[in-house]
C-alpha cells in the first residue's frame, strides 16, 4: 500500500513522537495509580515548563537540553506543593473535589499564561534544531531522536525508582492498601505529595525533550492532556509498562493515519482504538481485571 | 526511667478514652493497663468498638479525650510515632500490599527501622515463618489466607515491637490454622512479646491469655484473670454469649 520510504520515516517519526507522548502519560499514570484522580491541570502544568524552558532559553541563553538540570527539579516542588498545599486542602478529603479542582487549576494557569505571555506561539532556536540522524534509510531529525532516548532513559529510571527504592515500595504500597501502609509508618500525605511530585517533575524532563523540535503557546497542553489520558486508558490505568507501550502506539498510529487520512485526520485513529479498547478490553493493555 | 514514676512491669496504661466517628460516640470512656510479657485478651460482640479502640492506641484515630502512656511516654496520635515507640498493630483483615512481593512487604514493616535492623528482623521473622522464606518472591496477594495471615504477623514483627496488637488474627482460618495461630501467639509471648489480643474465640482465647478484658457498648464491664474468666460459665453466657 505505501512505500516503504514514506512508510519507514513516518513510523519512525510517530515511534519517537510517541515516547513523549508515553513521558507525559507516565506522570498522568503514576498519579493515577496512587491518588486515583486524574489530573486535568496536567496540559497546564506542561505548558508552565514548556514556558519555563522558553524563557531560560530566551532570557539567559539556556539550552533546552542544559534547562534538564533546572526545570525538572523545579516541576517536582511545584507538583509537591500544590498537592499537599492547595489541592488536598481544597478537596477536604473528597476524590470527585479533586477532580474539579485539577481542572480549575488548569483553566487559572491557562488564563494567567495567556495573559502575561499572550497566545503567541514561542520556540527556541538551537543549533541542532534541523540536524537529521539517518535510521534505516530514513532521516529523523536530532531533537527526535535525542527525545526518544530520553523519554526511555527517564521511563527506566522512574521503574527502577518505583521497584528498587524504600520510597518507591511506599508509594506501591498507598497505591492499594492506605491503612495497612499508615499502619508501618508511612506517611500517606506525603506520599501523595511525592507521587503528585514526581510526575509533575517528569512533565519537566518532557518540556525540556520537546522544546527544541516543538513550540509553546498557552493552549499547548491541551492537545497532549487528551492523547496522554488516552494511553493511560490504553495502556491501563496506572500502569507504567502499559503507558509506554500505549505512548509508543499512539505515536505510530497518529503519524500513519495522518500518512494515509491527511495530517488533520491523523487522530482519528488514536480514538478509534481508544473507543475500541473501551469496549473490549476496558482494563487496557497492561491493567488487571478489576 | 525512674522507677517510682513507671513501675518497671507496667507496659501500657489507658485512661478514660473518649472516641468516635463524626458525632457518633463509639468509645465512652475506655481504661485498661497491660504488664510487660502478658497476653492480655480483648473480648466482646461485634460493634462493641474493639477496633475502634486499637485504631486510637495506633494512632489511626484522634481521641476525644482520654489519655494513653506506653513504657511511660504519653501516646502521640500520630501512627509513625506510635511505631517507633514499639507498638505495633496487625489489623483485622490483614491489609498486606497484595501488589507487593512477600520480601517487599516484610521491607515495608521495618519502614520505621534503618538497614541493618531491617536486615536482623528479617532472618529472624523467616526463621519464624519458614512458609515465608520459600514465597519471598511471590505477590503477596496470591499467598492463601493463612499465609497472608502470616505475613501480616511477620510484618508487624519486622518493626520489632514491644507491644503487639492483634485484632482477630485467627479470623476466616481453617480450624486447624487457628489452633497453630494461636500456638504461635503463646511461642512469641515466651519469646518475651506482650500481646494485646482482640479476638471473637473466646474459649481458645482465654486459654493463652493472663487477662482479659469485656468491652460492651463502648467501655469495659468486666476485666479479670483469663482462668477465672474461664471457668465462670454464668460470666460467658452473659457477656460474651457463647
Amino acid at each position: 500500500m505505501f512505500d516503504s520510504a514514506i512508510l519507514v520515516p513516518s513510523v519512525l517519526n510517530g515511534i519517537t513522537t510517541g515516547a513523549l507522548y508515553a513521558l507525559v502519560a507516565l506522570g498522568l499514570t503514576l498519579i493515577y495509580g496512587v491518588l486515583h484522580i486524574i489530573n486535568f491541570a496536567h496540559g497546564a502544568l506542561l505548558m508552565v515548563a514548556l514556558y519555563m524552558v522558553y524563557f531560560l532559553w530566551k532570557l539567559a541563553g539556556l539550552d533546552p537540553y542544559w534547562s534538564l538540570l533546572i526545570v525538572p527539579p523545579a516541576m517536582f516542588v511545584i507538583g509537591y506543593a500544590l498537592q499537599r498545599l492547595v489541592i488536598t486542602r481544597a478537596s477536604h478529603g473528597r476524590d470527585e473535589n479533586i477532580l474539579l479542582v485539577t481542572l480549575g487549576l488548569a483553566i487559572l494557569i491557562e488564563n494567567v499564561a495567556l495573559y502575561l505571555f499572550s497566545s503567541d506561539t514561542q520556540v527556541v532556536d538551537t543549533p541542532y534544531g534541523f540536524d537529521v540522524v539517518e535510521m534505516f534509510g530514513a532521516f529523523v531529525p536530532y531533537p527526535k531522536v535525542v527525545a526518544f532516548f530520553g523519554a526511555l532513559a527517564t521511563a527506566a529510571a522512574l521503574w527502577a525508582f518505583i521497584r528498587l527504592t524504600d520510597l518507591g515500595r511506599a508509594i506501591r504500597a498507598v497505591a492499594r492498601e492506605k491503612k495497612g501502609a499508615r499502619l508501618v509508618g508511612i506517611e500517606v500525605g506525603h506520599v501523595y505529595a511525592m507521587s503528585f511530585g514526581i510526575g509533575v517533575g517528569v512533565l519537566g524532563i518532557a518540556a525540556c525533550l520537546l522544546m527544541p523540535s516543538y513550540y509553546v503557546t498557552p493552549q499547548v497542553g491541551h492537545g497532549f492532556v487528551l492523547i496522554a489520558f488516552t494511553i493511560v486508558v490504553l495502556g491501563g490505568m496506572g500502569s507504567f509498562t502499559g503507558a509506554l507501550i500505549g505512548g509508543l502506539v499512539i505515536g505510530v498510529v497518529e503519524a500513519v493515519g495522518g500518512l494515509w487520512l491527511g495530517e488533520s485526520l491523523g487522530q482519528i485513529g488514536i480514538f478509534a482504538i481508544f473507543i475500541l479498547i473501551l469496549l473490549f478490553r476496558p482494563q487496557g493493555i497492561m491493567g488487571h481485571q478489576a | 526511667m525512674p522507677e517510682k514514676i513507671v513501675p518497671e512491669e507496667l507496659m501500657l496504661e489507658v485512661e478514660g478514652i473518649r472516641a468516635g466517628y463524626g458525632r457518633v460516640e463509639v468509645l465512652r470512656g475506655v481504661s485498661l493497663s497491660i504488664a510487660k510479657g502478658e497476653i492480655v485478651a480483648l473480648l466482646g460482640s461485634n460493634g462493641v468498638g474493639k477496633t475502634t479502640f486499637i485504631s486510637v492506641l495506633s494512632g489511626l484515630i484522634r481521641p476525644w479525650e482520654g489519655a494513653a502512656r506506653f513504657l511511660g511516654q504519653p501516646l502521640r496520635p500520630n501512627p509513625a510515632a506510635v511505631l517507633s515507640a514499639g507498638l505495633v498493630q496487625v489489623p483485622e483483615g490483614r491489609h498486606i500490599f497484595p501488589n507487593l512481593t512477600v520480601r517487599d512487604n516484610l521491607m515495608l514493616g521495618g519502614y520505621r527501622r534503618g538497614r541493618n535492623a531491617r536486615k536482623r528482623n528479617l532472618e529472624h521473622v523467616l526463621e519464624t515463618f519458614p512458609r515465608l522464606k520459600e514465597r519471598l518472591s511471590q505477590r503477596a496477594g496470591t499467598m492463601s489466607g493463612g499465609e497472608q495471615q502470616m505475613l501480616a504477623i511477620g510484618r508487624g514483627l519486622m518493626a520489632e515491637p514491644e507491644l503487639l496488637i492483634l485484632d482477630e488474627p485467627s479470623l476466616g482460618l481453617s480450624p486447624l490454622l487457628v489452633e497453630e495461630m494461636f500456638a504461635l501467639i503463646k511461642r512469641l509471648n515466651g519469646e518475651g512479646l506482650t500481646i494485646l489480643l482482640v479476638e471473637q474465640n473466646v474459649h481458645l482465647t482465654l486459654d493463652i491469655a493472663d487477662r482479659g478484658f469485656v468491652m460492651e457498648n463502648g467501655a469495659i464491664t468486666l476485666e479479670g484473670p483469663a482462668q477465672a474468666m474461664l471457668d465462670d460459665p454464668e460470666l460467658q453466657r452473659s457477656y460474651l454469649g457463647v
